[in-house]
């Protein structure tokens, strides 16, 4: 391995790294403003200047300048002190000092690096800068006279999010960022660019002049707004949720979050249910917890068991619902369902592999596939950060990619296979299928779009097929991929919350199959099935669940409660309370708790601790957390059934990116953002 | 006999315009001829000559042509070359490539085909400024005459597939800097690139790609036609051959005149331009290089070499040999002002020191050139000037900051006696109004 000195300090290096990443290596901190470790190189900003030897008599910028064996690198000469103090003037002389009043101050680069590099005073005397606002989108806020042209948002935006919206216009004093006419920016992504932005130029618009950096709390979660279970970091003021961000995770999120995982959380203070509530001559009354749990105990007690069902939501915990299966197969219970889409993925018998319903290839082993074969997954809105990974691959030609769906814009170019059915049918004779074959590590992706409804497990048999003959499983690699959309989905097939056997499924129930029906935080479907339906809701948000609810027992949203979520990778998370529940409302296990008394069938835990004992007891995959399974072949031929298959377009579940779950619906800002971009979105549907 | 070079070892000798610019003029004064038998010497051999006539780019930084092909790779393997020829003339003072152009375009596109061969270039982009109109219409009009005669293009008599493309400018300084040429010539915005990679690794569309200046170029024929030697018999040591120098500003008579290297300045002006206006004793200071390069003071001028190396032991330099000269009667302060505004304008505004630097230096110029300033602004401008200096990704950087580093170094008490005056002005009109009062 080549070496290379830094002050003095010899360290050896990989081939191909920068000076700066050397210099790193040999623990220097070297400032920087355009540098970033996720985006091209712009080396505009000039801050983190070096002197190397052998080399010109001047400062080099060393995010941009490859090291070399035997190379002397100096951070700390008067050359580079100098050279840093000039950068960082001349950044400032444009810069309004307006710190008091902006958003970034106290995580602002260019306030710290100041502070570390800078002069302490000011030489400049003439007139600053001023830049006009731009229009950016609900998401960003923009002052831009705080600018100070590093250009990663206009690198974010065109490498990692695939739009190519922002871009700098002028030049010189007199050069700008900003949007194409102006126009939002539409990315799904788009918030990242102001955690991007090193100083107060782009910042959060929904959460814009709300809080201080340093008054609120900090709590490292689990992000529940997609089946990824992105790392995030909760920062709340007392009760209140002010801000989600994201945290480092190499194999999960990178340091990306979609905006709907960032900015939903304002729906967590709005819409709440605090208090339980009962249907009272046709109008729900607030009443007490003993009251509203007598009254669901009365009507479980009386109800016939076969016409009782319980459906788990997509933002439910593994804990809540191994407590409801607990509780309901010990009453003789068995119509319970976690897929509220209608998904035929997950558990038929005992034997079925658990590889059958899991992103196999893992969300970070994506980019080792080099052919990708998509089936009815508009998989940018379904799991976004999965799509960055594809692009990125896409982006060094690593990879081909074939869609079998709707033709939406992916942000990559790919082979529209077909739409439907049909197309898979059809696969044998299309061209796509060579790609597949010839690919050394081929990837199916399945959304919920193509298995779900009636014909669900024969289309994915055909899927499976597909697979097989394109080697999509074999040693080393599994690019067999299920792409769930629901945080609560992976853990609910874990545990076997699906009808076995005679059970009636969440379709059914939802059609009115069942007498009693529990909804356990489930609200994405259509009520006017449940007009004779006496239904339990236990939940966070009032929305549509709530709404057609004869009791409402009030439950804890993600940020209110510690739970297990595994992601669609099959890796065990656990989300931590970041603050309490609102009002009168208890964690969702412990209204499982109290009702299991109320109805004479105690479950046998009376803390957190207890339940996970006896999940992981019950189930080992919970045992191993934060940890992705290993990648195991399995047959394939275990997948789906054969059956009939209706011809169709495979639509996506989600038509609203912004509006897929109850938080996401009470969230102002959401709202906007999809006002904002609904209409684009669906023409690039259309 | 006026200069030093006689007039059978000039190269332009078209350079006026008094004769036919087409292809049979040029023909007539020796361009495409025996340009089948320079090929067929082969690749090394011309790059040899090239380096041992001592040619160094014509485009200001001075760099050896010979070396600089042989930068490219000795072999075409995935990636093809390319020749891109810098025609983006936009340094103030400087107008020799728009002459090229204008009269003698042959010996360009002759160049253009010859260095092509030697560094195996099939294509050659040749990126015109914005602003030459007649300089675009001459250039396309000799390319078609060239393809017509089968001069260039494919199956051409010289057995070297060869297209030449004239590509029109917008109008930007900075897309003279090779890179940000590069850039604008594959459709982007005209901003530097970071280097390395080098163009000659990675240019054009990211294949290796030389940039030459339109001089450097359009004298490669006749250096292999009359010989290595023949070229590096003029001027000093290390600064050889001839060279268009374009005389401005306060002489009798201004122009463009090719001459030997390493010229006396005193004879270049006297010979050529008919002396400086109102007498030497009239000279004040002059920029011998075009608006980059700092300002030498009238003493420094009277035995002055105008060559490459004589000029950068004075700390300025001889860039594009555009002799910008100044009598007594000029306002320095202001004229380098305006330089500080073009420089300001012409920023990409990519990197910060070039962006933000060339603003603040204008501003406390402006200021400077009427007094409006403290004396201790002066060191502080100076310093800003080297906190440009050296620290952007292109040399617009240092480009801005010469031009006000030789003024200071020069002519500082004309700055200081200009604040003295403008703050001793502002005393009396304080004083009346206090009397007033």
């Amino acid at each position: 391995m080549p070496k290379a000195k830094v002050n003095g300090v010899e360290v050896e290096f990989d081939p191909g790294m920068t000076v700066l990443q050397v210099a790193e290596l040999a623990g220097e901190e070297i400032p920087r403003f355009c540098y970033h470790e996720r985006l091209s190189i712009a080396g505009n900003c000039r801050m983190c200047l070096v002197e190397v030897k052998p080399g010109p008599p001047k400062p080099q910028a060393s995010c941009a300048l490859p090291a070399a064996d035997n190379q002397e690198i100096f951070t700390n000469t008067p050359m580079v002190k100098k050279a840093r103090e000039g950068v960082m003037e001349f950044l400032l002389i444009n810069h309004p000092l307006d710190c008091p009043i902006c958003d970034q101050g106290g995580e602002c680069d260019l306030q710290d690096q100041s502070v570390a590099y800078g002069k302490g005073a000011s030489r400049y005397g003439e007139n600053k800068r001023a830049v006009e606002e731009k229009y950016l989108g609900p998401t960003i806020k923009t002052f831009m006279t705080r600018c100070i042209q590093c250009t990663r948002c206009v690198r974010f935006t065109t490498e990692v999010a695939g739009v190519t919206e922002m871009g700098m216009i002028s030049r010189g004093e007199g050069a700008e960022i900003t949007s194409y006419l102006e126009q939002a920016v539409t990315s799904e992504l788009s918030g990242n660019v102001n955690d991007l932005c090193p100083v107060g130029a782009l910042t959060h618009k929904p959460w814009s002049f709300n809080y201080r950096p340093w008054e609120l709390t900090k709590t490292e979660t689990i992000d529940v707004h997609d089946a990824l279970g992105a790392h995030i970091r909760i920062d709340n003021r007392g009760p209140a949720v002010l801000r989600a961000l994201p945290r480092l995770k190499e194999d999960v999120n990178e340091e990306w979050l979609t905006d709907k995982s960032r900015y939903a959380v304002d729906g967590l203070s709005r819409k709440r249910l605090d208090r339980p509530y009962v249907r009272k001559g046709g109008k729900l009354e607030p009443v007490s917890w003993d009251e509203a749990l007598t009254a669901v105990a009365g009507k479980l007690n009386t109800t016939p068991k076969n016409k009782i069902g319980v459906i788990a939501g997509d933002l439910v915990d593994a804990e809540t619902m191994k407590a409801a299966k607990d509780l309901f197969y010990a009453m003789g219970v068995t119509n319970l369902d976690c897929r509220q889409d209608g998904a035929k993925v997950g558990p038929v018998t005992q034997s079925t592999p658990r590889e059958s319903w899991l992103f196999n290839s893992g969300i970070a082993g994506i980019e080792n596939a080099d052919a990708i074969l998509i089936v009815g997954s508009d998989l940018r809105f379904e799991a976004s950060l999965i799509n960055t990974r594809i692009r990125k691959t896409w982006l060094r030609n690593a990879v081909q990619v074939g869609v079998i769906g709707q033709a939406v814009d992916l942000t990559y170019d790919y082979t529209h296979v077909g739409v439907g059915p049909k197309a898979l049918k059809d696969f044998k004779k299309n061209a796509f299928r060579d790609v597949m074959k010839n690919a050394q590590r081929p990837a199916i992706l399945v959304g919920s779009g193509a298995v779900a409804g009636d014909d669900g497990a024969a289309v994915l048999r055909e899927v499976a097929e597909i697979a097989d003959a394109c080697g999509v499983v074999k040693d080393g690699w599994n690019g067999f991929n299920i792409v769930h959309a629901a945080a609560s989905r992976v853990a609910g097939l874990d545990l076997g919350f699906v009808p076995v056997g005679e059970a009636i499924d969440a379709t059914a129930m939802l059609k009115g199959a069942v007498d009693t029906l529990v909804l356990l935080g489930a609200d994405e479907f259509d009520a006017s099935g449940l007009d004779k339906t006496f239904v339990v809701y236990i939940g966070s948000h009032g929305d549509k669940g709530a709404a057609t609810a004869d009791v409402i027992l009030p439950g804890a949203a993600y940020t209110e409660k510690s739970g297990i979520y595994t992601n669609l990778e099959g890796r065990v998370q656990i989300a931590e309370r970041c603050v309490f529940p609102k009002g009168e409302a208890k964690e969702d296990w412990a209204i499982l708790r109290a009702l299991s008394d109320k109805v004479g069938q105690t479950l046998p835990y009376d803390s957190l601790a207890q339940l996970r004992e006896k999940l992981i007891t019950d189930h080992p995959v919970f045992g191993r957390i934060d940890v992705k399974p290993a990648t195991r072949t399995f047959d394939l031929k275990a997948v789906g059934a054969k059956g009939d298959i209706k011809d169709r377009v495979f639509m996506s579940p989600i038509v609203d990116f912004y509006m897929t779950n109850p938080i996401a619906r009470a969230s102002v800002a959401m709202a906007e953002c999809s006002a904002a971009r609904g209409a684009h979105l669906k023409a690039a549907a259309e | 006999m006026v200069g030093i070079l006689e007039d059978k070892d000039r190269i332009f000798t078209n350079l006026y315009g008094f004769h036919d610019w087409g292809l049979e003029g040029a023909k007539q004064r020796g361009c495409w001829n025996a340009t089948r038998d320079i090929l067929s010497y082969g690749a090394p051999w011309i790059i040899d000559n090239v380096k041992n006539s001592g040619l160094r780019g014509r485009g200001g930084a001075g760099f050896s042509t010979g070396l600089k092909w042989s930068f490219m790779p000795k072999e075409v393997k995935d990636r093809p070359h390319y020749l891109v020829v810098n025609a983006d003339e936009s340094e103030p003072g400087t107008c020799k490539d728009r002459e090229i152009m204008r009269h003698d375009p042959h010996l360009l596109i002759e160049g253009c085909l010859i260095a092509s061969f030697a560094m195996q270039a099939h294509a050659c982009y040749i990126y015109l400024r914005g602003e030459y109109i007649l300089e675009r219409e001459r250039l396309e009009a000799a390319v078609k005459q060239a393809y017509e005669a089968k001069l260039i293009g494919k199956n051409n008599v010289h057995g070297w597939d060869f297209d030449v493309y004239v590509h029109h400018g917008a109008g930007a300084y900075i897309c003279g800097e090779e890179t940000a040429l590069l850039e604008s010539l594959e459709g982007k915005k005209g901003q530097p690139r970071l280097k390395p990679p080098f163009p000659a690794g990675s240019g054009l569309y990211g294949c290796p790609t030389t940039v030459n200046n339109v001089e450097s170029i359009a004298v490669v024929g006749t250096i292999l036609r009359r010989g290595a030697a023949w070229f590096a018999s003029f001027g000093a040591p290390n600064n050889t051959g001839t060279k268009l120098f374009c005389i401005s500003g306060h002489v009798e008579r201004p122009c463009n005149v090719e001459e030997a290297m390493s010229i006396p300045f005193r004879k270049l002006i006297e010979d050529h331009c008919g002396g400086i206006r109102g007498g030497w004793g009239n000279l004040k200071a002059v920029i011998p290089g075009g608006s980059s390069v700092p300002m030498i003071p009238a003493e420094q001028c009277e035995n002055l070499a105008m060559d490459f190396d004589t000029l950068r032991n004075l700390k300025s330099g001889l860039g594009t040999a555009a002799v910008i000269v100044m009598d007594k009667s000029t306002d320095l302060i202001r004229a380098i002002a305006r330089l500080s505004y073009f420089y300001k304008h012409e920023s990409c505004g990519q990197c910060t020191p070039c962006r933000e630097g060339t603003g603040w230096m204008w501003r406390v110029m402006e200021r400077m050139v009427k007094g409006d300033a403290e004396p201790s602004e002066i060191d502080t401008l100076l310093e800003v000037t080297t906190q440009v200096e050296g620290h952007t990704i292109c040399a617009l950087g240092d480009a801005a900051a010469w031009p006000i580093q030789g003024l200071i170094r020069h002519f500082r008490p004309e700055i200081e006696a200009r604040i003295a005056a403008y703050r001793s002005r502002r005393a009396i009109h304080t004083g009346h109004v206090i009397a007033a009062e």
